[in-house]
């Protein structure tokens, strides 16, 4: 029994207000909010990924719905590994991920570091800079395939006049030894200011009185830029290399549009190749069996990474 | 702040900085301005050499965008006269008429009803979880989050050729609807991830004092929550529609006719002889500007969305 006052109010508002909460619990909202989208992404990433898997053991083909499905075991696995093209699709690609990851951290953060200066205007030029990365890369690709033109191509034009070269003597993507490189330009054309992004967030986040109290030690400037800037920097910018590692590993749809895989297969990236064998050749269960492969490969790089990534932030 | 600071860059170092950084500016906005010149040029202009800055502006480019053409045999061209319209005049050269509509108005048409389809969907859901993880114990929070977060690293080749037979045998190949709910799944982590931030920078005393008051749980979501977070749902919506809007993967390989956007479109573009580079231009600047617009619009909000909020300036 409850005599005091206060005792009386405290027991009486907790359920005055919660009937006044009418309606469904938190848990039940909680539940009613997440589960559509944990259903699609079941539905649409999770079921075809299962579905991946179970055809990557089989011998279907898309083409041939009527024949017998057989399965095959590791078979199409073995053969995916013994074969030279996919091993010299896996290298361009490793080719492609190096040159442009090492590019577009150099030039990304040596820009990052340079707007970093707040000189005038810097807001619009950045703006101008961070445009390309937001176009869509097949249209930026097929227009590039423009400029790569030998002779009439600006790209040829500018380089050809710079270097005193004839611009019609050489074709970006037309030859085996310059395709690679026609790819990686336009690639950190387009992403190198993603990069630049999030170093410069990295560098406004590094408060101005440890460089404060550097000076005070009478560090050098060259000194305070490899114990300072770069320490602090590191983390974001190994997470710009994850994200751009991530997408470059799925390049798909500039380079098809910019060199469709060729001259050859020189510049066939994995996405290529498995879209060739997947929706050209339609072996179906060969290019899931590759699909499953690929996507092992990214999701370990990744994990692995991202401890490596842990690790340095925690220092 | 004291006018001497030990951080504070010299004048010299910033004209310096600002030289370097406006030059590799303009490098970059190069290629965006030829593109935009060239679907003003004349196909003579466009493959010119050297290549031409200056040039008489033409919309032949637009044109021949927009509709189809066929070469006609010198007497049949002939029999028809003068050319009747404004447009037919502008590509009456080396012999051809335009003989109807090309299917770039069909194909942009897709690019907005799927973009803006799978915007408004991929925002509620989104909208929804991402209040869900931010202010309730959800069970599993983290594996859910990261579980999310993982179907962006799939290769979109990878999970295509089920979803190809998926969509086969439920109707939705080559379908807007079944292009909305691709694209939606495809965009729902971004979507997550970014309104999540958002919504968690609202203080959560608002709902509280909502609560007191009366208000439902629900109530208090879409009154109080809904109206502070509307610049971030905004900003999340617009990114979304990017990424919907530049997909190229799905559409080129889910879509044969019906339900295909501009993105696998623009660069089948092909005149009398070959590519028609003014008409691929013109409709690369169509498409093009709307993004760029945007993106002048989202400076504050860029780095958040690119990189999934993980990264806040």
């Amino acid at each position: 029994m409850l005599h005091s006052p206060i005792d009386r109010v405290a027991s009486a508002t907790p359920p005055a207000i919660a009937a006044r909460i009418r309606g469904l619990s938190d848990r039940a909202i909680a539940w009613l909010f997440v589960a559509p989208s944990i259903v699609l992404l079941l539905a649409i990433n999770i079921f075809p990924l299962i579905w991946t898997i179970r055809l990557s053991f089989t011998n279907f083909r898309v083409n041939r719905p009527n024949a017998p499905i057989e399965f095959v075991g590791l078979r199409n696995y073995i053969n995916i590994l013994s074969d030279s093209d996919i091993w010299q699709s896996m290298q361009a690609t490793a080719h492609f991920l190096i040159w442009t990851i090492v590019l577009q951290v150099l030039i990304g953060f040596s820009l990052a570091y340079l707007i970093n200066k707040k000189f005038r205007g810097n807001d619009l030029w950045t703006t101008i800079i961070v445009l390309p990365m937001m176009l869509s890369p097949a249209v930026v690709g097929n227009f590039w395939t423009f400029l790569y033109q030998p002779q009439i191509g600006l790209f040829n034009y500018v380089v050809g006049f710079l270097t005193g070269n004839d611009p019609s003597s050489f074709s970006m993507i037309a030859s085996t030894s310059l395709a690679p490189w026609a790819i990686v330009i336009v690639d950190t054309w387009m992403w190198t200011p993603f990069v630049m992004l999030i170093c410069l967030a990295g560098l406004r986040s590094i408060p101005n009185s440890i460089y404060e109290a550097a000076e005070c030690d009478r560090a050098s400037k060259w000194r305070q830029f490899w114990t300072i800037t770069i320490p602090l920097v590191l983390p974001f910018l190994m997470l710009a290399v994850l994200f751009r590692g991530i997408e470059n590993f799925k390049m798909f749809d500039l380079v098809v549009q910019l060199t469709g895989g060729g001259p050859g297969s020189i510049t066939e990236l994995t996405s290529v190749n498995l879209k060739r064998a997947a929706f050209e050749q339609w072996r179906t269960g060969y290019a899931s069996a590759y699909a499953v492969i690929l996507f092992v490969t990214v999701f370990g790089l990744a994990s692995i990474y991202v401890k490596a990534l842990n690790k340095v932030k925690q220092r | 702040m004291s006018s001497y600071s030990v951080t504070e860059p010299s004048g010299r170092q910033k004209w310096f900085a600002g030289i370097l950084v406006v030059v590799y500016a303009v490098i970059t906005l190069l290629p965006l301005l030829w593109i935009i010149g060239t679907g003003f040029k004349s196909p003579e202009d466009a493959i010119a050499y050297p290549p031409k800055m200056v040039f008489q502006p033409t919309v032949e480019g637009y044109v021949n965008l927009f509709t189809t053409r066929t070469r006609v045999p010198e007497d049949q061209l002939k029999a028809l006269g003068e050319p009747a319209t404004w447009y037919d005049k502008l590509v009456r050269k080396e012999g051809v008429v335009i003989t109807g509509a090309s299917r770039f108005a069909e194909r942009f048409c897709n690019s907005v009803i799927i973009g803006f389809g799978s915007t408004v969907l991929c925002i509620t859901l989104g909208t929804a979880a991402a209040y869900a993880f931010s202010r309730f114990k959800v069970p599993l929070k983290d594996d859910l989050l990261f579980f999310i977060l993982s179907t962006r690293m799939m290769p979109p080749i990878a999970v295509a050729i089920p979803i190809f037979l998926m969509f086969r045998s439920l109707g939705l190949s080559d379908t807007h609807a079944g292009m909305i709910l691709l694209y939606t799944a495809v965009n729902l982590s971004l979507s997550v991830w970014l309104l999540k931030g958002f919504i968690d920078e609202i203080p959560i005393e608002y709902e509280e004092a909502a609560l007191i008051d009366g208000y439902t749980r629900f109530q208090a979501f879409y009154k109080v929550v809904l109206p502070q977070a509307v610049t971030g749902i905004a900003s999340t919506a617009i990114f979304c529609l990017i990424f919907a809007w530049n997909e190229y993967a799905f559409a080129v390989l889910l879509t044969s006719g019906n339900a295909q956007t501009a993105p696998p479109f623009i660069p089948t573009i092909i005149g009398v002889s070959g590519q028609d580079w003014p008409a691929v231009a013109a409709g690369a600047t169509i498409f093009l500007v709307p993004v760029m617009v945007f993106t002048i619009l989202l400076r504050k909000h860029l780095l958040r969305g690119i990189t999934f909020g993980a990264v806040r300036k």
